[in-house]
């Protein structure tokens, strides 16, 4: 690790915990009964890939970005916010509680409208930024 | 105190995330985000662990809410998809999904296999 590596890494570790305590907070707002529909991780994940579309889009264009906006609202809030491991459970205790098809569903419909969103969200804010700035 | 271990565990895990994907760049000069599917799959496969072995409260806010939580990524995932599609690479975007959503659940049944054996 290099002496400038630090400010990064320590972004993302804050960046990180802010967007598990969100995540946190939105599971005990919402939470899911036993053998019901993980709903609060799947809208968790789809809005989270939804603002990293308009979030990595934005950056690409911006002339001279913040060195420490990608680290921290990315790779940070955004990574520590969405979870790959929640879901894959989910599936799992879905499978052992006795409830397969609500498990298949869930297992096709976080992929289906993640990557929907990832989408909507660069494509949006592509237009939006051609819109005020056309030709660049 | 809940919160509190939360946010430890994912002040913990993003970095390791970002570390891990760091250290695969500079190994492999590839398209492929081996990086990200690395920690998802690895983070489901303890998540899964933690889960079988039914810890008590406090342990799995941090370890597994808290690290695995914030060790995984769906965000990052879906934007890389996005890229290696855009990159016309619709192949590897679909393997990519397709890979990582098997590898990830394959990882949580043994991991919670795992866990509950253990536990």
């Amino acid at each position: 690790m290099r002496g400038r590596d630090w400010p990064v890494l320590g972004a993302v570790a804050l960046g990180g915990g802010t967007g598990a305590l969100a995540r946190y907070g939105v599971s005990v707002a919402w939470p899911t009964a036993p053998g019901g529909f993980p709903w609060a991780t799947l809208w968790t994940n789809v809005l989270g890939c939804a603002v990293i579309g308009v979030l990595l889009v934005l950056l690409d264009a911006a002339v001279r970005p913040r060195r420490l906006v990608r680290p921290f609202f990315g790779t940070g809030v955004l990574g520590g916010f969405t979870t790959f491991s929640t879901f894959a459970v989910d599936v799992r205790t879905l499978v052992g509680e006795g409830a397969p098809l609500r498990a298949a569903v869930y297992l096709v419909a976080t992929p289906a409208a993640a990557l929907t969103a990832v989408a909507l969200g660069a494509w949006t804010t592509g237009r939006v930024l051609e819109r005020r700035a056309p030709g660049r | 105190m809940i919160w509190l271990l939360v946010f430890l565990g994912g002040a913990a895990g993003a970095p390791l995330r970002y570390l891990a994907d760091r250290a695969v760049q500079a190994r492999h000069d590839t398209v492929f985000p081996w990086g990200t599917l690395g920690v998802n799959v690895s983070g489901s496969l303890l998540l899964g662990a933690l889960t079988g072995a039914a810890l008590s409260a406090e342990p799995y806010a941090l370890l597994g809410t808290g690290l695995c939580g914030a060790l995984t990524t769906y965000s990052t995932f879906s934007y890389e998809t996005l890229r290696l599609a855009k990159a016309g690479s619709r192949g590897l975007a679909a393997l990519n999904a397709a890979a990582t959503t098997a590898l990830t659940l394959a990882a949580a049944f043994l991991g919670v296999a795992l866990g509950t054996a253990a536990g």
